[in-house]
């Protein structure tokens, strides 16, 4: 049974455009931990500024949005000086936050909210996840979108064989840019283009598609995709879940991409720019290099002048006290209040607001939770991943652990110690070495 | 008066290390070896020096020389074309240990403490009997082969143990003995123990008597026991009131046994020791932390790098911010890499370190 899309009329050039930033919920984002437990994830500071504030700059930068939707379920109030922040800084953007009050999926929250999204008749809205990092590529998406006269436009990258079944996987038409198939995480292989997260939808065209899914849901069960042995368990998990509730747990992904591709005006723009999902902790890392790299490469004046001991591209917060003796970068951004030390290395990691790095000590592929105290001489250390690789743990001594080296908030690690490839929860205190560890 | 310096073989054990220099020329604290040895036994009286090798490195004789002006003793090499053990050496030696009636000297060239030869002639002299061995107290007898007196003599031997199970005596043979030529006539020239043939055949005749050593004793034959030698050594410096070592009055000297050569550098901020040895024209970048490791000569170690139980090998650089620890031994002209972690590394010479090296292992 294949889904008739209501097709769109042409609509000229005074198209008006919208954006809806998916935020997740406390509930989601527990591979954050343990920095989800002091700050919600895209409020966590990477090159110097929230996760969300790097889509919000993206999509400010496309001419002609007037507003940008934050959907979510945390509370009302976490987002609330983000928000007053941001009018401030964006001033001709209007943005709100509306809640979900229970999780209804992404394509269940955009359906949820349709009469907010549909306010002031816009003909499209762009679709933002706001665990991706990459350069949002959105004028080059909206281009597309209209000289396709799409209903919906994904941006979609290339990914190594290997890591691409943990994503959605596209097949497309190379030269209409055309989506043929779409599947997400599929067992075996199918194609190496995998989905950013990113969308552009035409509004006349997606709410009749998650209605369409929704209808169909409620007259026969759920057919996601074949079943695996490894999303079996976890789709009747979720169905039992939200038995006896309105079913309304609605996946972009899972439930309406690949109704989307049997419709023949679904494209996918191809980034050959940087990607990459902020899923766990430790990706934080690697998000930080390349917003600072991007922030490098178009010269902003908020990264600290390279130098002897300056190498670029390091983000230090003005209220931050750096030692002139100190080395620091590639790749590190420092936070507000922070104070590092004579002789102090800091190398591709992230150091907290607050927090300290006494003399002498070296800082590795890292996270510095705030007001996190590293002593003299100490040495916190992770492992680099190869570029191009989308996971943040590795194979050590045939146990997996993580790569980057994280300190929650309010930790200490005492002088001479060296701590490797730990994770260590907030207000612990080290005073001994620990490697390949989780510090509960 | 005459003495036999037990050298053996390539000294596998202290490898790297001894890939660049024979053994006996590895400075300890600053000094090789069999000049700690040479300079105990002159000081001693000893005119005769006998190096048992079964190799001979050309870069020895030219030592060997420097050190008979020094120390004004004779010193020949005697070298076996088979290994004989510990005993057949003293045979091969036989024309100059048994040159006079006078007794000879045997040291094992691993071992290392405050010599006590001339107290150690006094006592030999007193008893008149045909050999004395030095023994030194182990926490730990089980592991050695312990000493053992007749019920009633302090220190006439009755037998050994070897490794006992239950508590018979905590001496242990410490590797230095005193003997009368005539135990010459006790070894035959084939490969042969002197602690497991000859000693139990003077012990048998009641000749053989023990001496008790004061003060630390160290076998420093591997670089685990050589940093912990070191430890011991420096120590005993410290408790002698030498005035080799470095002030504690130094603003780099932290917890003293600080011992560092004249011509070495030493940079701004640095915390240096316990028990750390610096050698000649060593350069010590700012910021450094050093503690229990021995800086051989020549060597560098770049600002902000922080070294624990580890030896430094001749020539090599420790790049800046890097970290070695738990028994790292470098070779001649190692080079470690800024920011690189070390544990329990064994590099050979010429190698430069551009990875951590996370466990212990030989880097080849």
């Amino acid at each position: 049974m294949s889904l008739k899309v209501p097709s769109r009329q042409s609509n000229g050039s005074t198209a008006s455009t919208k954006a809806v930033i998916l935020v997740g919920g406390p509930s989601r984002g527990t591979r954050f931990r343990p920095l989800s437990l002091d700050v919600p994830k895209p409020l966590f500071d990477v090159a110097g500024h929230p996760i969300i504030w790097h889509c919000l700059r993206a999509v400010a930068k496309v001419p002609g949005i007037r507003e940008v939707i934050l959907v979510g379920y945390y509370d009302e109030a976490v987002f609330r000086d983000f928000i007053k922040d941001s009018a401030r800084e964006l001033p001709q953007i209007r943005i709100q936050y509306l809640r979900e009050y229970q999780a209804l999926g992404t394509a269940g929250g955009l359906y949820h909210f349709r009469d907010a999204i549909l306010k002031g008749g816009p003909d499209r809205f762009f679709v933002l996840n706001a665990d991706v990092c990459c350069s949002f590529p959105l004028g080059e998406m909206l281009k597309l979108f209209e000289e396709k006269n799409a209903e919906a436009v994904i941006l979609g990258t290339r990914v190594s064989n290997d890591a691409a079944t943990n994503f959605g996987c596209i097949v497309s038409d190379p030269q209409t840019k055309q989506v043929l198939h779409y599947v997400e995480k599929p067992e075996s292989h199918i194609s190496n283009l995998i989905n950013c997260g990113v969308y552009l939808f035409a509004t006349e065209t997606i709410f009749p598609a998650i209605r369409n899914a929704i209808k169909r849901r409620t007259e026969r069960p759920r057919l996601v995709s074949y079943p695996s042995s490894e999303n079996l368990d976890a789709s009747f998990f979720s169905e039992k879940l939200e038995d006896g509730e309105k079913n309304e747990v609605l996946r972009l992904e899972q439930d309406i991409l690949s109704d989307l591709a049997d419709s023949n005006q679904f494209f996918v723009l191809e980034t050959k720019d940087f990607w990459r999902q902020i899923k766990t902790a430790g990706s934080a890392v690697p998000a930080n290099a390349l917003y600072l790299m991007k922030a490098f490469q178009s010269q902003s004046e908020e990264l600290a002048a390279p130098s002897a001991n300056i190498l670029p591209p390091v983000f230090i917060h003005p209220t931050a006290e750096v030692d002139p003796s100190a080395k620091l970068g590639p790749n590190v951004s420092i936070g507000p209040r922070v104070v590092i030390g004579a002789g102090v290395r800091v190398k591709e990691s992230i150091v907290l607001e607050d927090s300290e790095i006494k003399h002498d000590a070296c800082v590795l592929y890292s996270i510095i939770g705030w007001n996190s105290r590293v002593g003299a001489w100490a040495r916190v250390e992770g492992t680099p991943t190869p570029v191009g690789s989308h996971t943040t743990s590795i194979v050590k001594n045939g146990v997996k652990v993580q790569s980057i080296t994280i300190l929650g908030k309010d930790c200490g690690v005492g002088d001479e110690v060296r701590v490797q490839n730990c994770v260590c929860l907030p207000n612990k205190e080290l005073k001994r070495d620990v490697s390949n560890e989780v510090i509960m | 008066m005459k003495a036999l310096i037990l050298v053996g073989g390539y000294g596998t054990r202290l490898r790297p290390l001894t890939l660049t220099l024979p053994k006996p020329l590895v400075e300890f604290a600053n000094k090789p070896m069999i000049e700690h040895q040479v300079e105990s036994l002159a000081a001693a009286g000893v005119t005769d020096i006998v190096l048992a090798v079964n190799y001979r490195p050309e870069i020895m004789s030219a030592a060997l020389k420097k050190y008979e002006k020094e120390y004004n003793v004779n010193i020949e090499f005697s070298i076996e074309t088979e290994p004989l053990g510990t005993a057949g050496p003293l045979k091969l030696a036989e024309k100059t240990l048994g040159k006079d009636d006078s007794p000879f000297f045997v040291l094992n060239s691993d071992v290392i403490c405050e010599y006590p030869f001339q107290d150690l002639a006094d006592f030999h002299k007193q008893h008149g009997e045909e050999g004395t061995i030095v023994v030194t107290k182990v926490e730990e007898p089980s592991k050695y082969g312990v000493i053992v007196h007749k019920p009633d003599h302090p220190s006439r031997i009755d037998r050994f143990v070897e490794k006992p199970v239950e508590f018979v005596g905590n001496r242990i043979n410490a590797g230095l003995y005193i003997l009368n030529p005539s135990v010459l006539r006790r070894i035959e020239l084939r490969p042969t123990s002197i602690e497991q043939e000859t000693f139990p055949a003077i012990v048998k005749d009641g000749q053989l008597h023990s001496f008790d050593l004061e003060g630390f004793w160290m076998d420093v034959g591997q670089p685990k026991d050589f940093l912990s030698g070191t430890c011991l050594y420096l120590s005993s410096l410290t408790k002698r009131g030498s005035k080799k070592l470095a002030s504690p009055s130094k603003p780099y000297v932290y917890g003293g046994n600080v011992l560092v050569d004249p011509s070495a550098k030493i940079g701004k901020n640095c915390r240096i020791g316990p028990n750390v040895t610096i050698g000649p024209n060593v350069v010590v970048g700012d910021g450094v932390r050093l503690q229990r490791c021995v800086l051989l000569a020549g060597s560098k170690v770049k600002d902000h790098a922080w070294i624990k139980s580890t030896i430094v090998g001749w020539n090599s650089s420790i790049g800046k911010w890097a970290r070695l620890e738990n028994v790292s031994v470098l070779g001649d002209d190692v080079t470690i890499g800024d920011e690189i972690y070390v544990n329990g590394g064994s590099i050979l010479p010429h190698k430069s370190i551009k990875a951590n090296i996370d466990s212990p292992s030989i880097i080849m």
